[in-house]
């Protein structure tokens, strides 16, 4: 059974790997078509890097990504806070509506955003697609799984330190400030970890809200792809593979740490 | 101290179950080292120690979670060593109750018979008699997440029982129970054993359950047997200074023979009364309860008598508990709080002088290698 | 904490926590779905963009034509299918993992995929798949002659069980974690022998974590238009695909707000049925 299983599992790992290990070998690789390896080279990294726009589709996905997370964390944040502490009406719409940018497919929540900054720009004639309406439709997914980790970590806060903070005189403001939010930092962070890296990732939500002048790296990536498989795209998705990784196992250091 | 009742209780000639030189070895530890022992039919069986000393591991190796590196297993006469735990005759009662959470308690129950392929009707028939045993009727749609600590207790009792096993294995089924609780369910196990006949092995920490509950006990340290007997004889009689300071409250003198019947010690010279005669100069301890220790306030003429100190009294209610310093030893007494003030039953104060006197017959001799 | 307050203040706590999110989740989720679907029931102006009269034409059209039924279908048929291999590929490694000593290197192994860009992921599959690609070298290389291989469905379900693979380990991982193994001590105990006390004692506990993985699983890959449209190309028309189609070159919105509330009710009745047997608790197993 165990042998079974250690089989299993190699297989699976192997199938996990080597579409990414080929896009790797191939960013390396001097012919330009097929996966012949004919000699080592970097230049698809040189060409990747003389290309000026990529540079401003990787600003324009930051971007993005920083704006949007730090909106969607505050907000995220808040929006569990009151709802764990308080008792107020159609609370229980409130938390429904949650729900909703987790578990809608992607293509409906961008076309419905795409629906309503149509009919806004009808209307008062604002706002045009860019990277403005990217952030807001950004926000509005991130947000909800903000609150939901915040949430996880605020109902296992022991309710009893809020009340010892103001039975030894500090105000609700200070009791949040000096107590609570220290609590819940690792369900913040995690929240905002999460929200930029979904930011990162999103491609078929931009795709619905962007305009010209508003490419991010998965839009640029998508449009490259459709004009046909270059060299180019393999060494950009090298590049991103290996700063995620990077980041992951900075990640597991500083937690290890802690 | 309460000691199972003494009326006849009837226990069948035939081995239950019989361990030959069991050993387990995790890694470099000996959790179980070279066991062997009998368990009598219908007998109320014990295993007793502190955590880790392999009481645990040894009731899995019956249960069959885990196999022996060395020795033999045998229940009901049959080896079964290497027989997998779902062909054992054998049923367990675990420490965490491990109940099916997805299932309710009639479902919980019928679990073991469904496996056997039982008809349907006579599985209901059994688990109504399971639940009666049990004062559970009522409960049969109940999720063991709806119930109280002892109700659970009682399903996993149960849905042992109604296998009707050889054997019930039990791990310290009431440790997670508050006192109160804890003792009720120990009258009613002893009851339920005594009605169904069922060979118990009981495996617990907690000596004073032992002792009231046992027929035997197998008191066991560091993967050992240190002593294995008759409930009573392992309170009156410790054979080793570990038995002595585990069972109960002990008060262990360093003594040396003198005579066969002689000792000496820093307290003076108490003569024994012992069946084993001592060879002189032999190094030995000397264990008495606290509530065989006796006060006097006046010398009394009785033997191995001598002076302490009272430094210190702790009042328990029906007991007065003193603690007495004599030539830097300190003694546990025990007296009954009598209102009568008549020799061996005074009342003493703090600091008082008072006289010891130490019963020859109440005096065990521990001789144990290797002590000083 | 019910703590001592006028209702004044209670109010503007309330206000002051909630309210930006609440006026949020508002605007951006509850009225552009709305939008979606009052402009469901709207027609095709000349234009591409939505105008009067209203009614349930663009419905009517969905279902009396068994174009958009296939499409239907085709979409939960490949998503199901989809599902279920991730299930059988995922729940033996979830258990792998939680009993291997190298547990958190595995677990990285399997996080990177997880965090590695939707795209890339998508992408590599065509390297793989396609004409000079990795598949057909191997192909060629035993005299055979090149497969087409891209498009086609087989490239669609492959990168669509890729992609989400992660998405399912994850969770059921974290009930694998969980499992009280002294549940399969108490079946083998109890007579049941290995493979019956699995089913017994185990897997049940697995089952909430495999539901949750289910439909992280499923509901993506019912929705997706990228992998359909990048591995597919023409040949695998998803209603992902459709409705993108509706709201690019086909140019009528009012249709694709239909084949998108149809989407969207199809989801909605799945959660309905996963929430009614797994609660709201089950609802945050899906984070």
């Amino acid at each position: 059974m165990k042998r079974i299983l250690s089989f299993h599992a190699g297989l699976v790992f192997a199938f996990l790997y080597l579409p990414i290990l080929v896009i790797v070998a191939l960013s390396f690789n001097q012919s330009r078509f097929g996966v012949r390896f004919t000699g080592f080279t970097l230049e698809w990294y040189a060409r990747l890097f003389s290309n000026e726009r990529i540079l401003e589709y990787l600003t324009n996905t930051l971007i993005v990504a920083v704006v949007s997370t730090a909106v969607s964390t505050v907000l995220g944040t808040l929006l569990a806070v009151g709802l764990v502490r308080y008792e107020f009406r159609l609370k229980n719409a409130l938390r429904y509506l949650l729900y909703v940018p987790v578990v809608v497919p992607d293509v409906v929540m961008g076309i419905s955003l795409l629906l309503l900054f149509d009919v806004v720009r009808d209307a008062i004639g604002w706002p045009r697609l860019s990277l403005f309406t990217i952030i807001l439709a950004h926000i509005s997914f991130q947000i909800a799984y903000v609150t939901l980790v915040v949430r996880a970590r605020l109902v296992l806060l022991d309710p009893t330190l809020e009340e010892a903070a103001k039975d030894l005189g500090a105000t609700s403001w200070q009791t949040f400030r000096e107590v609570t939010l220290p609590l819940i930092m690792p369900g913040v962070m995690a929240g905002a970890l999460l929200a930029f890296s979904l930011s990162l990732d999103d491609f078929v939500i931009t795709f619905f809200t962007a305009g010209s002048g508003s490419t991010t790296l998965p839009l640029y990536i998508y449009s490259s792809v459709k004009l046909g498989i270059r060299p180019e795209i393999h060494a950009l998705s090298t590049l991103m593979v290996g700063v995620t990784v990077l980041v992951i196992l900075l990640g597991v250091l500083f937690w290890k740490k802690r | 101290m309460l000691f199972r009742g003494k009326r006849e209780r009837k226990l069948g000639d035939s081995v239950a179950v019989q361990l030959e030189g069991v050993t387990k070895r995790f890694g470099d530890v000996r959790a179980v080292d070279n066991v062997s022992l009998e368990v009598r039919d219908g007998e109320f069986f014990s295993l007793l120690g502190p955590s880790g000393c392999g009481k645990t591991t040894l009731l899995r190796m019956i249960a069959g979670f885990e196999t022996p590196d060395e020795g033999r297993i045998l229940i009901g006469g049959k080896d079964m060593t290497d027989v997998p735990p779902y062909l054992r005759p054998v049923n367990t009662v675990f420490q965490s109750y491990a109940l099916f959470p997805h299932m309710n308690v009639e479902q919980n129950i019928a679990f073991g018979l469904r496996m056997k392929r039982m008809p349907k009707e006579e599985i209901a028939r059994r688990v109504a008699w399971a639940l009666e045993l049990v004062n559970l009727s009522g409960f049969e749609k109940r999720r063991p997440d709806q119930m109280s600590g002892g109700q659970r207790q009682r399903v996993a009792l149960a849905r042992a029982l109604v296998n009707e096993p050889e054997v019930l294995l039990l791990d310290e089924p009431l440790s997670a129970l508050d006192l109160k609780l804890r003792q009720e369910l120990r009258v009613d196990l002893m009851n339920l054993q005594e009605r169904l006949g069922i060979t118990f092995i009981f495996v617990t920490h907690d000596q004073e359950e032992a002792l009231v509950m046992s027929d035997r006990i197998a008191v066991m340290n560091r993967g050992r047997i240190e002593q294995l007997g008759p409930t009573e004889e392992i309170y009156e009689l410790p054979k080793t200074a570990f038995v002595a300071r585990f069972i109960g409250d002990s008060n262990l003198i360093p003594a040396k023979a003198i005579e066969p019947r002689k000792v000496r010690t820093s307290l003076g010279d108490f003569v024994l009364d012992d069946d084993d005669a001592l060879i002189p100069g032999q190094e030995v301890l000397l264990s008495i309860r606290p509530e065989k220790i006796r006060l006097f306030r006046e010398r009394p003429s009785l033997p191995n008598v001598f002076r302490a100190k009272v430094d210190d009294i702790i009042y328990t209610g029906s007991e007065n508990l003193y603690i007495l310093l004599a030539d830097g030893q300190r003694l546990m007494c025990e007296t009954l709080n009598h209102d009568i003030q008549e020799p061996g039953h005074e009342e003493f104060d703090y600091d008082e002088e008072v006289w010891v006197a130490l019963t020859p017959e109440k005096l065990v001799v521990i001789q144990e290698e290797g002590h000083a | 904490m019910r703590e001592a307050a006028t209702p004044a203040q209670r109010l503007r706590r309330v206000l002051l926590t909630v309210g930006p999110g609440a006026f949020w989740l508002v605007l951006f989720v509850l009225i552009p779905t709305l939008i979606v679907l009052v402009v469901s029931l709207m027609s095709r102006g000349s234009l591409g963009q939505p105008v009067p009269p209203f009614g349930l034409h663009n419905y009517v059209r969905f279902f009396s034509d068994p174009l958009f039924l296939e499409i239907i279908g085709r979409s939960l048929w490949i998503g199901l299918w989809s599902t279920l291999l991730v299930i059988l590929l995922g729940y033996p490694l979830a258990f792998y993992i939680a009993q291997s000593r190298y547990k958190e290197v595995l677990l990285l192994l399997v996080v990177i995929p997880f965090f590695t860009n939707f795209l890339i992921r998508v992408y590599a599959w065509i390297v793989v798949f396609q004409k000079e690609g990795l598949l057909n070298a191997f192909i060629t290389a035993f005299g055979l002659p090149p497969a087409e291989l891209l498009p086609s469905t087989l490239a669609v379900y492959v990168a669509t069980v890729y992609t989400y693979l992660p998405f399912f380990v994850l969770p059921l991982y974290a009930a694998v974690e969980r499992i009280d193994w002294s549940l399969l001590e108490a079946a083998y105990d109890l007579g049941a022998r290995p493979v019956r006390a699995f089913f017994e004692a185990i897997f049940p506990q697995t089952l909430p974590g495999l539901l949750a993985g289910f439909l992280l699983v499923f509901i993506p890959a019912v929705g997706t238009f990228v992998i359909a449209d990048l591995l597919g190309g023409g040949k695998v028309t998803l209603v992902g695909n459709l409705i993108q189609l509706q709201f690019g070159s086909a140019q009528n919105w009012a249709f694709g707000s239909a084949a998108s509330m149809v989407l969207m009710a199809m989801v909605l009745l799945g959660l309905w049925l996963y929430a009614r047997t797994q609660g709201e608790r089950g609802l945050d197993r899906l984070v």
